[in-house]
């Protein structure tokens, strides 16, 4: 049996992770195949990888990829802060944090806010399922208005919308897709960890056990039924030649920092992901009409993170020493006399 | 007139806060400590960005005490306000520099006046409309410098070093101040017993720094790389100034690029995150805080501590319970600090006791946090922390970074990639852990703070939860030799015994001596560090009775001790709480110490 590797020198294998103990039939597992197999096509090293996470179903998953990576499965709601200090010690590293709604959208939105303001160079995945799953089904703030709970309670509240409120604080990069349409969220994974900058990519991942029953807006048949998504997307990392036949004017080629390529074939309306007001429309109108639109909704790839920003050098703060941080004797003794 | 009382006395400027009257009574400060004066200044300010009274007490002694005092022998009373109550402060004999259109009408007569038309002064002498507010203040510096005899080269100086970075308000400055030494020449003869005379002997070597700025400075020499802090009195300043350092001694100046990363956090939780996330990832990292941004940080402290992170958490403690007197100082923050987070969560905690310590703990602090990777409290106070106190001149560190049990590549090619987070290979509790970005397919881990085994595994095994546990119990035990000892001073050979910490020193200091001259000298134990070393006990047996002095109204460290004795150790110790937001003054220390049964029979 002949084993493909990737440019990092591995095989898929070396992508997986702990055998996952979510329900079967959970979303998140299927997004957990998709970061493997986005991480294993993309040729990430392991060791450069870090897999942060909050609490919750979602917050569990990235035990079950890239096993030999280094992962941070913290407090709840309190990835993003995590996520930021680990990113400023060693800019090296590529982020890859997993969020759960509940983790992202209520206990954790004010972190969630701050770093897409901050522009943290990270991929923030969002698996949204509009529940609680490990405390038994309660309403998470992203279940839409009128959505009935397993039991038969109606939510009276309205949704927190992650992607909307990404795009009102300007964050560089936000997609949405469905768990259960890899040939998305797959490119969509892959372009997120090339993008320089705040990734938010909220991936509906329906919940088998609470949420995926008639009534609910986050089940397999309701996504099935009014998913439309914008674009077929597909990526071509910086070390790949772009190489699709396509007929002028049916392709956007978006091209990130790093060099790497998004295309976006059209499908429906033509989208400009570069336009910020266009994106926002696309979400308001989608919801207006019960659609849930998905694909790549807003890029900027010019964008600076918060790491440049900060004028944080190249070479990982953690890897200074007593001559690179302390001051001079001299610098020290007379930084002393000045204060007598 | 009586007997010159010299360079003995307590200046109180009682201003208006906002009003520029902090730049001259730094002014005075300087000039007199330039003459070889020891000063001890406190502020006592209002939690108020403008309009409320605040004073500033400059305590002059020859000994160089450094607490608190009471007694007030020349008011600067620039408030109307407050100007009734101030004045009862002044004792007799005393001197009252006071605005001249304050009513002196049934006023004291056992003080002496000096009564200046200040505003009508700032007025016809200050030609700048602008500046006219804040140099109003210098006027005073001039009229106190008449009064007690500030020679115009410590002014000069006073003045430079205050304006360091802005050399061209001396002149102005300087101006000002001679608008009031000539009002006071032209219009008055001395009536007081006050002088300040130069003199030699207790301030030479010495400088005058504020806990935070020492705190910063330790930080950058302990080699911190990621602060992150959200704004508080009275920390704010410990990461300001480490802004400014940074600056001046972390950037590049070709490219611009910071050896540092300072971040103001969304709120307290953020900024611990932060630092736990950056310290994970290997950086020295710390946060800076004080009592309500401890409270909101307390579940990731146990997060750091379960999950063995090291992080540095500075308190700089103000009185509570909730926003308390949000400008007032306190130690009460000891016990919460220790144990804060929920379960069996316990933390190293470092107590300065004075700023050369604020320096030190706040440098070595990071080499503890490595070295048991677990968060360590650096617990200053507002006294500390925001008040300029004569210290030695800081030494520079001799000893390089001590980073603790990190794994690199070689040394995992070297264990065969064979090796576990949680395991215990040394028997001292403390284990070995990698970074992130470490080039070996060995070296990752996942760091979790839910129940993990000694490969970082997830487990809700009964056992293993239990003897990682004891494991952790067994480093903190590790820990508890390696932390600071008590300092002890055991020379008076009494049978009564002080135990103090933090910024109670101060007062403990002055008590000694004057119960020293009293007849009833005591033993000291200062306190440096939690887990309590082994010492305190110790201390405690050679001593009938023990007093421990602090500034909270639980007595909280008296707790501790109590629960760390043997059960026929416990009766000896008594309780000495000082808690209404004022640095504890000596007093508060000599009175239930010279009361009859505070001599064993």
């Amino acid at each position: 049996m002949s084993v493909t590797l990737n440019r990092a020198g591995l095989s898929r294998d070396a992508y997986k992770g702990a055998a996952t103990t979510l329900c079967a039939g959970c979303g998140h597992n299927s997004i957990t195949n998709h970061m493997i197999k986005a991480l294993y096509e993309l040729g990430v090293e392991p060791h450069l990888l870090a897999k942060m996470s909050g609490i919750g179903c979602s917050s569990k998953t990235p035990a079950y990829f890239v096993e030999t990576a280094h992962g941070f499965n913290g407090v709840h709601g309190r990835m993003p802060s995590l996520t930021t200090g680990a990113q400023l010690a060693n800019r090296e590293l590529i982020m890859l944090g997993v969020s759960g709604d509940g983790d992202t959208a209520s206990i954790g939105l004010g972190q969630f806010m701050h770093m897409i303001r901050r522009n943290i160079d990270c991929t923030y995945i969002i698996e949204d399922n509009g529940t609680y799953g490990l405390t038994k089904g309660q309403f998470s703030a992203t279940a839409d208005l009128g959505s009935v709970q397993k039991k038969g309670s109606v939510n009276t509240f309205q949704p927190i919308d992650p992607c909307a409120v990404a795009l009102a604080l300007g964050c560089s990069f936000v997609a949405r897709s469905f768990s259960g349409d890899g040939k998305q969220v797959v490119p969509l994974i892959k372009a997120a960890i090339a993008h320089r900058g705040t990734a938010v990519l909220d991936i509906i991942s329906p919940c088998v056990t609470f949420n995926d029953h008639d009534g609910s807006t986050k089940s397999y048949s309701w996504v099935k039924d009014h998913e439309e998504s914008i674009a077929d997307v597909s990526f071509i990392p910086f070390f790949e030649e772009v190489q699709v036949d396509y007929e002028p004017g049916t392709v956007r080629d978006v091209q990130l920092h790093d060099g790497s390529h998004i295309l976006l074939k059209k499908l429906g309306e033509d989208h400009d992901p570069r336009d910020r007001r266009a994106a926002q429309r696309v979400i308001d109108e989608g919801r207006a009409n019960g659609h849930l639109v998905t694909g790549l909704l807003y890029v900027d790839p010019s964008a600076e993170d918060f790491a440049s920003t900060e004028k944080i050098p190249a070479t990982p703060l953690k890897d200074f020493d007593e001559k690179d941080l302390r001051l001079s004797r001299e610098q020290f003794d007379q930084f002393i006399a000045e204060f007598a | 007139m009586t007997e010159p009382i010299v360079n003995n006395l307590t200046i109180q400027a009682a201003t208006v806060n906002g009003s520029g009257s902090q730049t001259a009574n730094l002014v005075l400060t300087r000039a007199i400590f330039h003459m070889g004066i020891p000063v001890a200044p406190k502020n006592v300010f209002p939690s108020n960005i403008e309009g409320l009274p605040t004073w500033y007490q400059l305590r002059i002694t020859p000994q160089g005490h450094m607490a608190r005092s009471d007694r007030v022998d020349v008011l600067v009373a620039f408030n109307a306000t407050t100007w009734r109550e101030d004045l009862k402060t002044v004792r007799p004999g005393g001197v009252v520099i006071h605005e001249e259109s304050y009513s002196t009408a049934d006023a004291r007569t056992d003080v002496v006046y000096y009564p200046v038309p200040f505003a009508k002064l700032a007025k016809a002498k200050i030609a700048s409309d602008t500046l006219r507010k804040q140099l109003a203040n210098m006027i005073y510096v001039g009229v106190v410098a008449g009064v007690l005899g500030i020679p115009w080269e410590a002014l000069e100086h006073g003045v430079k070093r205050q304006f360091l970075a802005k050399p061209k308000a001396v002149q102005v400055n300087l101006d000002a101040i001679k608008v009031g030494l000539d009002h006071y020449q032209d219009n008055f003869s001395k009536q007081d017993a006050y002088r300040l005379e130069p003199m030699t002997g207790v301030v030479e070597g010495k400088v005058l720094v504020e806990g935070n700025q020492a705190a910063a400075l330790g930080a950058l020499m302990g080699g911190v790389t990621v602060a992150a802090w959200y704004p508080i009195t009275p920390s704010s300043s410990l990461c300001e100034y480490l802004i400014a350092y940074s600056d001046r001694f972390r950037t590049d100046p070709t490219t611009g690029d910071k050896r540092i990363a300072v971040v103001q956090a969304e709120d307290e939780l953020a900024a611990v995150g932060m630092a736990i996330g950056a310290a994970w990832a290997g950086a020295r990292a710390m946060t800076s805080t004080s009592g309500p941004g401890i409270s909101l940080m307390a579940e990731f402290a146990g997060l750091a501590y379960y999950a063995e992170v090291p992080v540095v958490i500075f308190d700089i403690q103000r009185i509570g319970p909730s926003t308390g007197l949000p400008t007032r100082t306190s130690q009460g923050d000891v016990s919460f600090a220790y144990t804060i987070s929920h379960g069996d969560t316990k933390h190293l905690v470092l107590l300065p006791g004075s700023v050369e310590e604020c320096y030190e703990f706040g440098r070595d602090a990071f080499d503890y946090a490595d070295r048991f990777q677990t968060p360590v409290f650096v617990l200053s106070d507002l006294d500390l922390g925001m008040n300029l106190w004569m210290t030695p001149a800081f030494k520079y560190p001799e000893k390089p970074f001590d980073r603790g049990k990190v794994l690199g590549k070689e040394d995992l090619e070297r264990l065969s990639g064979d090796w576990g987070r949680y395991q215990d290979v040394d028997g001292d509790g403390v284990t070995y852990r990698t970074l992130p970005g470490t080039d070996h397919p060995a070296a990752g881990y996942f760091t979790r703070g839910s129940g993990h085994d000694e490969h970082a595994k997830y487990t809700e095994g009964a056992d293993t939860y239990a003897r990682n546990m004891d494991r952790l119990n067994r480093k903190f035990e590790t820990a508890r030799a390696a932390l600071p000892a008590p300092v002890a001073d055991e020379t008076a050979k009494s049978a009564v015994g002080l135990i103090a910490y933090g910024s109670t020193d101060a007062a403990v200091r002055e008590a000694r001596e004057r119960l020293a001259a009293a007849g009833r000298p005591v033993d000291y134990l200062r306190i440096r560090a939690l887990p309590l070393s082994p010492e305190v006990a110790g201390f405690v047996t050679r001593h009938e009775t023990v007093y421990v002095a602090e500034q909270n109204r639980d007595g909280q460290m008296f707790d501790l001790i109590r629960l760390s004795l043997p059960a026929e150790l416990v009766g000896r110790l008594r309780s000495i709480r000082h808690y209404n937001g004022q640095p504890i003054p000596a007093e508060a220390i000599t009175e239930p110490l010279l009361q009859p049964e505070a001599v064993p029979a």
